[in-house]
């Protein structure tokens, strides 16, 4: 039962996309969130580089993952892209054109992103039933509100919840999967392109988080969506994404296809952080554990290559240069000094290596 | 490349995943919501019960006063003076004028419930709508709303009331107003931190992404979540405002004589505190009993709607 998307819709739809499927849905660039704080009562003034020059591009139609440890980042880059804090710097480019320009303001910006959060309770109205908090956002749009709730409903069945049951329950009355399924038709309701989910299956049970992850997949491919998929679990990343953004301390340390990725990192992170994930298969458990000692704090972080104290392949280059995202391979990128020709790293390929 | 981790994904949780839905918490066949198990709750609470029962009865007696009195309660007797309580014709006794005091009490309900309830509602109004705004838009506007707020603390309650009525004048219309400026900054107070918390919640920055304005947000997502804590703390300001307008009726600043209010009658009364101490002590009691029962009933209240969600 496909009520959302009519044929009119889809028309719309159509009209919506402007720069044609080659065109990256959303393309960011050096997007910079730095959080002023006190250390202790009357201390200096210093700076949580949350967020601290990230680039990458999400392609129509594709789910790109969004990877790393808690705190490098992840959700503090959902919610500037989603507009609910402002950003330092950086540009973002919708379809082609600048977000809070004349082409692309933030109101028609946002009506074409919507975004899913962790916590399935904290994001639902707890005085709200299920149905009005889904009809709340067609509602301040300009569709009636009895059109809206049938929208409501329509959605509830389509991400599997039987409206007569449950549209006139409270959040407290459902369990942390059907609540997400409703943060998820919630998100569906303004009829985005492009859906963040910031963590939204972590808190799940496992049977359950792989259900809501089918959901996902089939309402991606009715409506067309793209996703930005935020997760610290690598299985689920790889069964979700097709292509994966590692980050590391407000940093992209490795971009590129998940199945390369995730099968042949290229940056001594993403080699850690797959080790240090228990293994599914029983007889390829290591226990070695590349990724020793937490993750630096940052307000300061380390010069060069923030990586570089926890990092095997350390070299003093690496505390003295800071490594770009640079090409490794087609389509794939890394920010490490040991694969980017003429370094100065002695793993760091000869120049012709990357140009064949 | 996506079957088997689905697969594995699955076993990882030992076979025991359900097929096409999940096991539901305690459903409830039919939903009553928030304030439907509120109400519930209320109703078996017996302390907040009985209070509300007395607040209920006392409120029935002030409607039908004029109707209901024994006697009439402006006609004093200048023989008939300070009767003790269970004198036979005046059964709680006769006041300094000789006026049947249970008369009295019961008219002087309606103008002592109305001194306590309307400054608390005038309040509530605008000291929530103050205190939304400023937790809500934060920033400069809660920093200038809370911190001119916060000058009315710097004087007790008792004093600004005083002071407020003294500059204004005597008559129950200003009073109304001082008490209203008393409670307004402890509302708006109470209102900001509420809202200050609400305001971090996930589902407000998920209102935010629906592109709705922050008076909508305000209205629909913010003010349900915020009006019970807020009315439960103005409830319980309802016995003080009774309390704080008969003490500006006894000084002189409210309610004037004849008229009939506790405060005022406990005032008028005093020089009779030696010759017949309980007749005089019956106005304070009444509001004793009043500002007891709203306290209790306001607490009841804050219990019932403290649910685990
Ligand atoms: N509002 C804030 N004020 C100060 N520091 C913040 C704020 N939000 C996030 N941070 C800090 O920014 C870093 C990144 O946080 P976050 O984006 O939430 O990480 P992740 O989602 O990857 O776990 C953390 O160190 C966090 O403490
Ligand atoms: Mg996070």
């Amino acid at each position: 039962m496909s009520v959302i998307v009519q044929p009119a819709d889809l028309a719309i739809a159509a009209l919506r996309d402007r720069g044609g499927p080659a065109q990256p849905l959303l393309s960011v660039s050096g997007l910079v969130k730095h959080f002023p704080v006190r250390k202790g009562v009357g201390g200096k003034k210093s700076v949580v580089r949350a967020v601290d020059g990230v680039d990458f591009q999400a392609l129509k139609g594709e789910t790109l993952g969004i990877v790393g440890e808690s705190g490098c980042g992840k959700s503090t880059t959902a919610k500037l892209l989603m507009g609910l804090i402002e950003r330092d710097q950086g540009e973002m480019l919708f379809d082609g054109e600048a977000v809070g320009s004349r082409a692309m303001p933030w109101r028609t910006y946002r009506r074409q992103v919507q975004m899913v959060f962790q916590d399935s309770y904290a994001s639902l109205n707890p005085r709200m039933t299920v149905e009005a908090s889904i009809a709340f956002g067609p509602t301040v749009n300009g569709v009636g509100s009895r059109e809206a709730i049938e929208r409501a409903r329509g959605l509830l069945a389509r991400v599997g919840l039987e409206p007569k049951r449950f549209a006139g329950r409270y959040p407290h009355e459902l369990s942390g999967g059907q609540r997400q399924r409703v943060n998820i038709a919630r998100a569906l309701a303004l009829e985005p392109r492009l859906i963040l989910l910031d963590e939204a299956v972590s808190a799940l049970d496992k049977s359950v988080e792989a259900q809501v992850l089918n959901l996902l997949l089939d309402l991606k491919a009715e409506f067309g969506l793209t996703y930005l998929f935020i997760s610290h679990d690598l299985n689920v990343v790889r069964f979700i994404c097709d292509r994966v953004m590692v980050m590391y301390l407000g940093r992209v340390a490795e971009l590129g296809p998940s199945d390369t990725v995730l099968a042949e990192p290229a940056h001594p992170y993403t080699q850690a952080l797959l080790a240090s994930m228990p293994s599914l298969d029983p007889d390829n458990r290591t226990q070695a554990a590349l990724l020793t000692g937490d993750p630096p704090n940052p307000i300061d972080p380390p010069d060069g290559c923030r990586f570089h104290p926890r990092c095997r392949l350390a070299e003093p280059v690496c505390s003295q240069a800071t490594p770009p995202l640079a090409p490794i391979a087609p389509l794939h990128q890394a920010a490490c000094l040991a694969r980017q020709p003429g370094s100065g790293h002695s793993l760091a390929p000869a120049a012709e290596q990357v140009a064949a | 490349m996506t079957a088997p981790v689905t697969a594995a994904t699955m076993a990882l949780d030992g076979g025991i995943a359900p097929a096409a839905s999940e096991v539901e918490p305690d459903a409830f066949v039919a939903s009553r919501g928030y304030w439907g198990h509120v109400g519930h709750r209320l109703v078996r609470d017996p302390v907040a019960i009985t209070a509300g029962a007395v607040i209920l009865a006392i409120v029935v007696v002030a409607i039908l006063s004029p109707w209901i009195t024994p006697m009439d309660p402006y006609r004093g007797s200048m023989l008939r003076r300070l009767k003790p309580v269970g004198d036979a014709t005046y059964w709680l006794g006769s006041d300094e004028l000789g006026r049947d005091m249970l008369s009295r009490l019961m008219v002087g309900a309606r103008l002592s419930l109305f001194m306590g309830v309307t400054p608390v509602l005038i309040a509530f109004v605008i000291g929530s709508s103050i205190g939304i705004v400023a937790g809500y838009v934060g920033g400069w506007t809660n920093t200038i709303l809370m911190r001119t707020i916060d000058v009315f603390f710097a004087f007790p309650s008792v004093l600004l009331a005083i002071a407020l009525s003294g500059a204004l004048g005597a008559g129950i219309f200003n009073a109304i107003v001082s008490l209203t400026c008393v409670f307004v900054p402890q509302i708006a107070r109470i209102s900001e931190s509420v809202t200050t918390g609400i305001r971090a919640r996930d589902y407000i920055d998920a209102a935010r992404l629906s592109g709705a304005s922050a008076l909508t947000i305000m209205r629909v997502q913010v003010l349900g979540n915020v009006v019970g804590p807020i009315f439960v703390y103005s409830t319980g300001l309802i016995s003080v405002s009774m309390i704080l307008a008969s003490g500006l009726s006894f000084l002189g600043l409210g309610v004037r004589p004849p008229e009939p209010e506790w405060g005022l009658m406990l005032n008028t009364l005093r020089t009779a505190i030696y010759v017949n101490p309980t007749v005089a002590a019956l106005p304070g009691l009444a509001i004793f009993i009043v500002s007891i029962s709203f306290n209790l009933f306001s607490d009841g209240l804050r219990s019932a709607m403290e649910i685990r969600q």
